[in-house]
């Protein structure tokens, strides 16, 4: 068998490959990005002709994945944990229209916020919508439950969650491959209206998912996926999650785990599982990667008359990502390391790049805005999220994808006027335009400035789904002409620029201006999506 | 190597900045542990860290499953550092005997970069530490882009795989880019090799 270095993200996506999907769904999300690339830049899954398209957001993205498991066919949607908030409306309903073809959904999240806006943890939503979860604790295991993934998906015919973190989705290890697997024909659902979620069919469905919870904790219990490690010292015993379970055990690599362990890796856990550990000990630790789920759901609000450590009583710290120190502190050992600080060692944070667009984006919007008075610029997420920091000190906001033109509608409704927004090409496709119309809708006094740079830099050079289109998306929005204007952000053209911004942000409108460069270090790639772009155009 | 019943195991820090080619560093160690049929991790750090800002990479080698994707603290045996401020970021991660191979070459973005002299001596005060002008000796060879890779010929002697493997996998990862750089980057190594002074 195929033994091949992989990193978690790639692990899943060869996974995919190998159990037959016909196609995955993507926005691109650190850490999760490197799932979808990998499929569209292996020879196999081009062999199997299988789909692997960006879509706009991960709305889309599970959405069109629902129409192929609808088809029959094998699908996999992907993204950042906050990802899955966008998305939530079609996952949370795929939950009760059920799987026709296996469906997984990978959400990945990211516990110390290494490129997040928050941590949440992503196994919520899967309780939250009732369906199986699978949490591999590393790459062999992500491997192999995708696999088992798509066999419970199309078992009890609905969508799977995989929950992974950024540990996982970026660390690399020797994985073993399975035999590829054949796609599924194209095959409809057995009840043509399974899909429809009027009331009245909406109520079946979801008395059918809720019939469905006994076998999925049936499955986890027998999967052995979830297990029991036991132990000859019964003073404790520890539940341990996920990728937590390596953190416990490098403590342990040359010596005995003295207590037993409870290994959870898939959900819903089977309640008797956990009662049955829980009765052979006397107390109760749980390491959870992320929020403190099962921690909570032990302790309740009566408690069951045993202690419970865990991230809610300060045994381990209940914000951030965990490693090996913090259990070795946790169960109070000592780890032999100097302490030494350097009061020189000056931190080095990220910033945009020398030659890059924004630069100068940022530098002709700061002069235009000098007549005005502070915190005016809301902005949005990418790379020009730096403009937060100096020299630039541009921006006064950064909550969630498009949400820079829909917060500066606010403010401008509020009284702040001019209100400015600052998103970039890909962002604005992703969830601004229905802020667009928001504004056009209104005619808000709003001046949206969209740093356009021909590709998603953030994560590495994706293909922007706006290439070639801005304008006529804008327009189409309804947009007046006469106050949609494209500059050229250099510095030779500064002054002109300044110019152009200030007329916008003295307009008691709408407006937009499209600040277009292509990005600095992804020239290359930006050449090949505009050989691919001008293929598709030559099909219309 | 050491007998394979015993345990053996090196846990390798990679830092600098982004772009500086940690990554190919941590390439060139992994096909070289797959040669040598022993058990690796190695972790990277993407994200907003690839603008100008720190990166790491965590290398675990072994004969036996590693558990941790990360280092623990005080458990590293060696920290190959493309960028010598960079290096003493991570001294902690270090143990006792752990070794510090450091460029000698500021990667200056930043406005309050410390005195290069301060930041040269606090690695040489370290138990096992060797500044190396990497871009200098690359450069002589033909290329400074290959600086990392004079690094890695340094750290050679340490990381308990034998060297030709690391030459063949410099042959498998650069193979497509031509003969031409693959014989710069196997030359940087081997002159790395030599610079290597305990």
């Amino acid at each position: 068998m195929r033994k091949l270095p992989l990193m978690g993200d790639e692990a899943i996506a060869q996974a995919a490959i190998d159990a037959g999907i016909s196609a995955i769904y993507a926005y691109p999300g650190t850490p999760s990005t490197e799932i979808t690339e990998y499929v569209q830049k292996s020879k196999q899954a081009k062999e199997q002709k299988i789909v692997a398209h960006w879509s706009a957001n991960e709305k889309t993205a599970v959405e069109t994945a629902i129409g192929v498991s609808y088809a029959g066919k094998r699908t996999m949607a992907c993204m950042k944990h906050v990802g899955l908030n966008v998305a939530a409306d079609p996952f949370m309903n795929s939950a009760i229209t059920g799987a026709n073809g296996g469906m997984i959904i990978v959400s990945a999240d990211d516990p110390s916020m290494h490129s997040s806006q928050n941590e949440q943890d992503s196994r919520f939503y899967g309780k939250f919508a009732m369906i199986p979860v699978l949490e591999p604790h590393d790459q062999q295991e992500a491997y192999d439950m995708v696999h088992y993934g798509f066999d419970i998906s199309e078992k009890y015919g609905t969508p799977v969650l995989m929950r992974i973190t950024t540990r996982l989705a970026h660390s690399r290890a020797g994985v073993t491959l399975q035999e590829p697997k054949q796609p599924n024909e194209l095959k409809m659902p057995g009840d043509l209206r399974q899909f429809v979620l009027l009331p009245a069919l909406a109520r079946n469905r979801y008395s059918l998912l809720l019939g469905k919870q006994e076998y999925f904790k049936k499955e986890s219990a027998e999967s052995g996926f979830n297990k029991l490690i036991d132990a000859h010292d019964k003073s404790l015993g520890v539940i341990v999650s996920g990728i937590a379970y390596n953190y416990l055990m490098e403590n342990f690599q040359d010596k005995n785990f003295p207590h037993p362990i409870l290994r959870i890796t898939q959900y819903p856990i089977s309640e008797k599982m956990i009662q049955d550990f829980v009765n052979s000990v006397d107390e109760v630790m749980v390491i959870e990667e992320g929020s403190p789920i099962i921690e909570e759901q032990l302790r309740g609000f009566m408690g069951f008359g045993k202690n419970v450590k865990g991230r809610l009583d300060g045994t381990l710290p209940r914000q951030g990502e965990l490693n090996p120190n913090i259990l070795a502190e946790a169960f109070g050992f000592d780890y032999e390391h100097t302490n030494k600080t350097y009061d020189f060692l000056a931190t080095r944070p990220p910033q945009l790049c020398p030659g890059c667009p924004h630069i100068d984006s940022y530098t002709a919007l700061n002069e235009a805005m000098q007549e005005y008075s502070k915190g005016r610029v809301m902005s949005d997420i990418g790379c020009y999220t730096l403009g937060a920091l100096p020299p630039f000190n541009s921006i006064n906001s950064c909550v969630d994808m498009g949400a820079s033109i829909t917060m500066a509608k606010g403010a401008a409704d509020a009284g702040l006027v001019p209100a400015v927004s600052v998103i970039g090409d890909s962002t604005f496709i992703h969830s601004g335009i229905t802020g667009l119309i928001d504004c056009i809708a209104h005619n808000s006094p709003v001046t949206i400035l969209i740093v356009d740079n021909e590709v998603v830099a953030m994560t590495g050079g994706q293909k922007s789904l706006s290439m070639g289109r801005l304008e006529s998306i804008i327009l189409g929005c309804g947009l007046n002409p006469l106050h949609l204007q494209i500059i050229d952000p250099r510095k030779k053209y500064h002054k002109e620029n300044v110019e152009i911004f200030k007329k916008e942000l003295a307009y008691m409108g709408t407006s937009v201006i499209i600040a277009r460069r292509e990005c600095i270090v992804a020239l290359d790639a930006i050449k090949k999506y505009k050989t691919e772009n001008e293929i598709i155009e030559e099909t219309k | 190597m050491e007998n394979a019943s015993k345990k053996f195991k090196k846990d390798i820090i990679i830092s600098g900045v982004g772009g500086q080619g940690i990554v190919s560093i941590a390439s060139v160690i992994g096909f070289a542990t797959l040669e040598a049929k022993l058990f690796f991790k190695q972790s990277e750090v993407h994200g907003m860290s690839q603008r100008g800002g720190d990166v790491q990479s965590h290398f675990r080698i072994s004969n036996k499953p590693i558990y941790s994707d990360l280092i623990p603290m005080g458990a590293a045996d060696i920290i190959i550092s493309v960028e010598p401020l960079e290096a003493l970021r991570y001294v902690n991660y270090l143990q006792k005997d752990g070794w510090v191979i450091a460029n000698k070459n500021p990667f200056n973005n930043i406005s309050n970069y410390p005195d290069l002299e301060k930041v040269w001596n606090a690695i040489e005060e370290l138990p096992n530490s060797l500044i190396i002008d990497a871009d200098e000796e690359a450069r002589k060879l033909g290329s400074s882009k290959s600086a990392n890779m004079i690094l890695l010929g340094v750290a050679s002697h340490l990381l308990g795989i034998e060297y030709q493997m690391l030459e063949n996998a410099i042959r498998t990862l650069f193979g497509r880019k031509g003969e031409k750089i693959v014989d710069i980057n196997i030359q940087c190594l081997n002159r790395g090799k030599e610079l290597f002074v305990k």
